[in-house]
């Protein structure tokens, strides 16, 4: 099983080398220079020069690949344009803001999408199946910023319950940070919830067929041990690899999300750092949210194994 | 070579079954979900295409008498902060979506489709490279993809489409290739390769007609996806570019007067919802019709 992971680790290397050299490329082939933007209204060409000396930009490429990934793999990845901090810092201090709103969108679409798609697949063909179906592909189909404004407008601007905005952390107010973030979760998690029910439904309509859940019946036992016990064990193998697929879909919505609620989280950096033309920071979110993603795929794997007993000898 | 084309039939010969395509088309008729998501599709395109000689004002028309004006006989779905009536930039809202849909989807279909063929047919050192670079590309979150290529080549529809189309390629590069995989080792694949057909000919009238109804079902999905992508591309302003109608920029500007004017975020949303919904019904009816194994 080691020898397992240390492989898929190894392969996962490259793929991060490349995402590398196309995040640095990103930069260099597209149009505009982003020091125009330093040096000011005069762009007085000494001042040019200076910038273009310190920020090693008369190098070769090669070598300024080598420089940024050799500061990258240090923890270095560069200082931000505008602020002047480092990109790492600026990551760790948003980082956990988004990680706190995709842990509480995850529970959302975990208790929505997972029993609905039990129901779905163990109810398949009849009206329960239907509703399900036609309730997710809808979640999939509403932009889930426009949810988010349509709940603004009735949660907090018509009855006033939840707080528009914001963000409060969870060490300074616990329930105050959960109710401002309550909003947020439950928008980004529908989204999610969708695809998770999908997924459970295929992943239990090949297994509820199967003969050990015949077996399972003709033991006598209960319904509900035979879909959960028997069959949804067994399901859950491919459901959560594909919940680990969802890691990207999360941080896309959260970006959005963060932007309607203001939350001053990852995505919030992101699209600020767009705006700003702060290509630093870009580059660094890109390169983090790819090794994320490539982090989330290694864990599913070894969740596969962990769920499933009969690949651990292999 | 003319001789050759008429000897050889063009998918594998099924004499006595009824013809594929009624067949496919039959189930896709019967498929409610799916009819429901072409009469979607078509009301939007019918919007789109008919904008012009609709009689609506000018989109991008201003009436300071009429700033944030509710729904009314004048003005069917209310006015927005600079006067302009909210169902005629609804309805010219269509087009920028549809567009930006199909056109980011074709420009992932030009490029994903013919490099998966390369990669799946020849396999080798060519596969090797486009298949890494694939998995690099689909290891960054889509949306993070195409707002930070947007930001890159600047905000405009045209380029929002263009970051959409690169964020989607790989999609269609892996879906191919593995579809390539599959069906190249067909005998029909081998029998074109034996009587000394050229590659170019086994690749554009084997390979390429088999591996397309997933491909095509997949582009369908990938269009709803897309105009939610335009739509929240435009609604953080790197998209389609004021005055210009596009739904998401009329969110954007929504969002700012939900107090005072909740109408003007109501139905560029409704539409999104409904023209996205159509396209994944339309799709998901699709892959139900062209999957041979239900019947």
């Amino acid at each position: 099983m080691l020898s397992f992971f240390l492989r898929r680790l190894v392969i996962a290397i490259p793929t991060i080398l490349l995402i590398s050299v196309f995040v640095f490329a990103l930069q260099k082939i597209l149009p505009g220079d982003p020091l125009l933007v330093l040096a000011g209204e005069e762009r007085d060409p000494v001042v040019l020069e200076f910038l273009r000396e310190k920020y090693r930009l008369n190098d070769p490429l090669p070598v300024q690949y080598m420089t940024w990934i050799g500061n990258a793999l240090s923890g270095d990845l560069g200082t931000s344009f505008r602020t002047n901090q480092p990109v790492t810092e600026l990551i760790g201090q948003k980082l956990p803001v988004t990680i706190q709103l995709a842990m509480m969108s995850l529970i959302f679409a975990v208790v929505i999408g997972i029993p609905a798609g039990i129901m779905s697949a163990y109810r398949k063909g009849t009206v329960t199946d239907y509703i399900a179906n036609i309730v997710a592909l809808s979640g999939l189909s509403i932009p889930n910023f426009w949810l988010g404004i349509m709940l603004i407008l009735l949660v907090s601007v018509k009855w006033q319950l939840l707080p528009a905005s914001g963000y409060v952390p969870l060490t300074e107010d616990f329930w105050l940070s959960i109710k401002t973030m309550l909003m947020p979760a439950f928008v980004l998690g529908t989204a999610l919830a969708a695809t998770l029910m999908r997924h459970t439904r295929s992943a239990m309509l090949g297994v509820l067929t199967s003969d050990y859940v015949r077996t399972a019946r003709a033991k006598g036992l209960s319904e509900r041990k035979v879909v959960l016990k028997h069959a949804f064990r067994n399901a859950l193998t491919p459901i959560v690899t594909l919940t680990a697929l969802l890691f990207g879909e999360l941080i896309a919505g959260a970006v959005l999300t963060e932007q309607i609620f203001t939350i001053p989280g990852f995505g919030k950096l992101v699209v600020d750092a767009v705006f700003n033309r702060d290509y630093a920071v870009v580059q660094g979110i890109v390169l983090v949210t790819a090794v994320g993603f490539i982090v989330m795929n290694l864990l599913a794997d070894m969740a596969y194994f962990l769920l499933n007993p009969r690949l651990r000898s292999a | 070579m003319a001789a050759a084309d008429r000897n050889v039939a063009k998918t594998p010969p099924a004499m006595d079954l009824p013809q594929p395509e009624n067949r496919v088309w039959k189930k896709f008729r019967s498929h409610k979900s799916a009819m429901l998501g072409v009469i979607l599709v078509v009301f939007f395109i019918g919007l789109a295409l008919l904008a012009p000689i609709m009689p609506i004002p000018d989109p991008s028309a201003t009436d300071w008498g009429a700033i944030r004006k509710a729904p009314s006989a004048a003005h069917w779905m209310g006015t927005d902060d600079l006067g302009r009536d909210v169902m005629s930039r609804m309805i010219w809202g269509a087009q920028a979506s549809l567009l930006a849909g199909v056109i980011s989807v074709a420009i992932a279909m030009a490029v994903g489709v013919p490099l998966g063929i390369v990669a799946g047919y020849f396999g080798g050192w060519a596969d090797a490279v486009i298949s890494r670079c694939t998995e690099a590309l689909l290891a960054a979150p889509f949306l993070i993809l195409a707002i930070a290529l947007a930001a890159f080549l600047g905000p405009s529809l045209t380029n929002a489409m263009i970051a959409i189309g690169i964020s989607a390629t790989p999609l269609f590069i892996r879906l191919t290739r593995g579809q390539v995989l599959n069906v190249k080792v067909e005998d029909y694949v081998d029998s074109a390769r034996a009587i000394g057909l050229p590659t170019r000919l086994i690749l554009s009238r084997y390979i390429l007609p088999n591996v397309l109804p997933p491909i095509l079902v997949q582009a369908t999905l990938t269009i709803a996806t897309a105009i939610i992508a335009e739509a929240s591309l435009s609604f953080l302003g790197l998209g389609q570019q004021p005055p210009a109608p596009s739904w998401g920029s009329m969110l954007n500007t929504a969002k700012n007067f939900l107090n005072q004017a909740p109408w003007m975020a109501l139905w560029p949303g409704i539409s999104i919802f409904f023209v996205v919904l159509g396209f994944n019904l339309l799709g998901d009816g699709l892959r139900d019709a062209l999957d041979p194994r239900e019947h």
